[in-house]
C-alpha cells in the first residue's frame, strides 16, 4: 500500500483549526485572571458601568484602603499559609526521601510488603477520615495549631513512590558503599551524600507540595478557628461573605493578592511543574 | 555480590528505622482517624466541643437516617452528575490536543507555551477560582452579563446562578478546566513513552494519521487513562472547594457535593459528627466499589484483548513465515 498524501488545502484547513482551538483554550485559560487583575485597579463604580476591561486604570491604591481597612489582614493570612507551607514541604520531602531510601538501599525482610502497602494507601481518599481526625486533635487540645496540618505530610506515599523510582535510576550502591568504608553512618550517608543526588526529584516534588498545602481549604477550615491563625484560602473565603458585599475593586483585589504569589511561582518554574507533571504520571 | 550480600544483613535493620517515621505519621493521622470516623458512626456523637459518645442501640441507625436524608441523596446524585459531566469532555479534549501535539507530521509551533497555560488553572487556589467565578457570574451586573450583552444573547440581564442547571454546569466547567491540561500532559507522557518503532512501522506501512491514533497511540493508553480515570474519580466524589464557596452547595441544593454536606452536618448547624461519620464511610466504600469496578472492567478485557493480540500476532507470524517460504 502506497501512502496517500493529504491534500495541500485540507492540510492548511487542518492546521488552521488546530491553533485557533488551542489560542482559544488558552484565552479561557487567561481570561478570568486578567478581568480580575484589571478590575483590581477600576473603581466599584467603573466596575458597575462595565464590568469587563483590558486595560487597568487608576484606583489600585483606593481599592488597597477599602481592602485593608476592614476587620482582618490579609497578610496575616499569607504569613499563616507560608508557615505552613514551609514547614509542610521540608518534612514532607525529608522525611518521605527516607523511607524511599529504605525501599532501595536496604534488603530487609518487609521491604516488598511494605513497598506493596505503599503502593495500596496511594489512593487512599483523605477526606473520609476527616471526623475522626477533628475529634482526635480536639481531644489532644491541637485545634488552633498549625501542627495537625504540618505532621501528616510526613507519611506521603505518593512521594515515596516518585523518590523510589528516581533513586532506583540515580543511586548507585558503590557510592554508599564507599562511604561506608570511609566509616561514614548510614544516618550521615543519607543526609550528605544520597540527599544531593535526590536534589532535582525533591525539588521538582517540593513544588507540588508546596502549592497543594497552600491551597488546601478543607483542614485549616475545619482545625483553625481563631483568626489570627487563619490561613490565605480561609481568608479568601471571607471575601464572599457580607465585609465586602458591594465593594468590587476591594473583592478583585484580594483575590488578585491570592493568584498573585501563584503565578509569580508558576511562570517561573513552569518548565519544572510541566516536567513534573508528566513525571508523576507514569506509575508501573 | 557474595560480599554485597554479607554487608546488606547487618544493614538491614536500617530500612526499618528509616521507615518508622512515615509508619508513624501514617498510623496517627490516617490510620486511626480512619477507624475513629468509623466507630463515630456507630454513636451518638453530636454537639459543639462534644467528644465522648455512647453506642446507639440500634448500631446502624446513622446509617439509615443519612441514606433516608433527601438531601444526601441529592447531594450523592449531583456529585456523581457534576463529575461525569465534567469528565467526559475533559477526557476528550485531552485525549484530541494528546493527538494533536503528539503528531510529527503536522507539529503546532508553540506547544511549551500552550501546556503552561492550559495547566495554569490548576495550581490557582480552588477557593479563588470559586469566588472569582460567582463574581464573573454576578447578577444583575457581572462580566458574564456584560458579555452577553455584548454578543446580543440577551438584553436584560440573566440571574445566571439562580437556575439549578446553570449552576451545576458552571460548577462541571470549573473542574473541567482546572483539570483537562493536567490530564492532556499526562496522556502526552503517556504517549512519549509508546515504543517510538511502534510508530516507525506504521509509517512505513503507511497508516494515516487517524490510523495511528487509533490503533496504536489510543491501546496504549489504557493503563494510563484508567489510572485518570481513577484519582478523577476519587478526586470528584469528594470534590469540596468549589461547590462549597461557589453557591455553598445551592441554589435549592444543586451544588450540594457529599463532602459539602458532610461538612454541613459536622461543623454548622447541629453539629453531628455521629451522622457526618456515617456519611464519611457511605462515601468510602462507594469510592471502595467503584474504583474495584473500574479495575475489574479495564482489567479483564485488557486482559482478554492481549490475547487476542497474541494471537494475531503469532498468525501473521505463520503468515509471514509462509510468504517467505513461498
Amino acid at each position: 500500500m502506497s501512502r496517500k498524501p493529504e491534500p495541500l488545502a485540507g492540510r492548511a484547513i487542518s492546521k488552521t483549526i488546530k491553533y485557533i482551538v488551542c489560542i482559544f483554550l488558552a484565552i479561557l485559560s487567561i481570561m478570568p485572571f486578567w478581568i480580575m487583575f484589571m478590575n483590581a485597579t477600576r473603581s466599584t463604580y467603573e466596575i458597575q458601568a462595565t464590568s469587563i476591561a483590558l486595560l487597568p486604570s487608576t484606583y489600585l491604591e483606593s481599592n488597597w484602603k477599602v481592602f485593608h481597612g476592614k476587620s482582618f489582614n490579609p497578610l496575616v493570612g499569607f504569613k499563616n499559609s507560608v508557615i505552613i507551607a514551609v514547614f509542610t514541604t521540608i518534612v514532607n520531602i525529608y522525611f518521605n526521601s527516607l523511607t524511599a531510601y529504605a525501599l532501595v538501599a536496604y534488603q530487609w525482610k518487609l521491604r516488598q510488603p511494605f513497598f506493596s502497602f505503599i503502593m495500596a494507601i496511594l489512593m487512599l481518599p483523605a477526606q473520609v477520615s476527616s471526623i475522626g481526625f477533628y475529634q482526635f486533635m480536639y481531644r489532644i487540645g491541637w485545634t488552633n495549631s498549625f501542627l495537625p496540618l504540618i505532621l501528616p505530610a510526613i507519611a506521603g506515599p505518593g512521594v515515596v513512590f516518585f523518590m523510589r523510582q528516581y533513586l532506583l535510576g540515580a543511586l548507585s550502591i558503590d557510592i554508599v558503599n564507599s562511604a561506608r568504608i570511609d566509616g561514614a553512618g548510614e544516618f550521615y550517608t543519607f543526609n550528605r551524600i544520597v540527599l544531593p543526588i535526590m536534589k532535582p526529584a525533591m525539588a521538582t516534588q517540593a513544588i507540588f507540595t508546596f502549592v497543594g498545602s497552600w491551597n488546601n481549604l478543607f483542614m485549616p477550615l475545619i482545625l483553625l478557628t481563631d483568626n489570627k491563625n487563619y490561613t490565605m484560602p480561609i481568608m479568601v473565603s471571607l471575601l464572599r461573605g457580607d465585609i465586602y458585599r458591594r465593594e468590587y475593586g476591594a473583592i478583585y483585589l484580594g483575590l488578585s493578592l491570592t493568584v498573585l504569589p501563584l503565578f509569580i511561582v508558576y511562570f517561573a518554574l513552569s518548565k519544572y511543574i510541566i516536567a513534573g507533571v508528566a513525571l508523576g504520571s507514569i506509575k508501573e | 555480590m557474595g560480599g554485597k550480600k554479607i554487608k546488606s544483613v547487618s544493614y538491614a535493620k536500617y530500612g526499618y528505622i528509616f521507615s518508622l517515621p512515615f509508619v508513624l505519621a501514617f498510623l496517627i493521622f490516617t490510620a486511626y482517624p480512619v477507624l475513629y470516623t468509623a466507630v463515630i458512626g456507630f454513636t451518638d456523637l453530636k454537639g459543639l466541643g462534644k467528644t465522648d459518645f455512647k453506642f446507639l442501640e440500634n448500631p446502624f441507625q446513622n446509617f439509615i437516617q443519612i441514606l433516608k436524608t433527601p438531601s444526601f441523596q441529592e447531594s450523592l446524585g449531583n456529585t456523581v452528575l457534576i463529575w461525569t459531566v465534567n469528565f467526559l469532555p475533559q477526557i476528550l479534549l485531552a485525549l484530541l490536543l494528546t493527538a494533536w501535539f503528539t503528531n510529527q507530521r503536522q507539529k503546532i509551533r508553540g506547544q511549551g507555551a500552550f501546556k503552561v497555560l492550559f495547566y495554569m488553572p490548576n495550581i490557582i487556589t480552588a477557593a479563588t477560582i470559586a469566588i472569582l467565578f460567582s463574581t464573573l457570574f454576578g447578577y444583575p451586573m457581572g462580566p458574564m452579563n456584560d458579555l452577553f450583552k455584548l454578543l446580543g444573547l440577551s438584553q436584560e440581564p440573566i440571574n445566571f446562578l439562580n437556575n439549578k442547571t446553570t449552576a451545576r454546569m458552571v460548577v462541571s466547567f470549573i473542574q473541567f478546566w482546572m483539570w483537562y491540561g493536567q490530564t492532556m500532559i499526562v496522556l502526552i507522557a503517556g504517549v512519549l513513552g509508546i515504543n517510538p518503532e511502534l510508530f516507525e512501522a506504521a509509517e512505513i506501512d503507511g497508516a494515516t494519521s487517524r490510523q495511528v491514533f487509533f490503533y496504536i497511540t489510543l491501546p496504549s493508553l489504557r493503563t494510563i487513562m484508567l489510572f485518570t480515570l481513577v484519582t478523577s474519580l476519587i478526586g470528584g466524589m469528594q470534590m469540596f472547594d468549589i461547590p462549597k464557596l461557589f453557591l455553598n452547595g445551592g441554589p435549592d441544593n444543586a451544588t450540594l457535593t457529599v463532602s459539602v454536606f458532610i461538612y454541613n452536618q459536622a461543623f454548622s448547624g447541629s453539629y453531628m459528627y455521629n451522622r457526618a461519620a456515617a456519611a464519611s464511610m457511605i462515601l468510602f466504600i462507594i469510592i471502595v466499589v467503584l474504583s474495584a469496578i473500574l479495575f475489574y472492567v479495564m482489567r479483564d478485557k485488557d486482559a482478554a484483548k492481549l490475547k487476542k493480540e497474541i494471537k494475531k500476532m503469532k498468525a501473521a507470524q505463520k503468515a509471514a513465515a509462509k510468504g517467505v517460504q513461498a
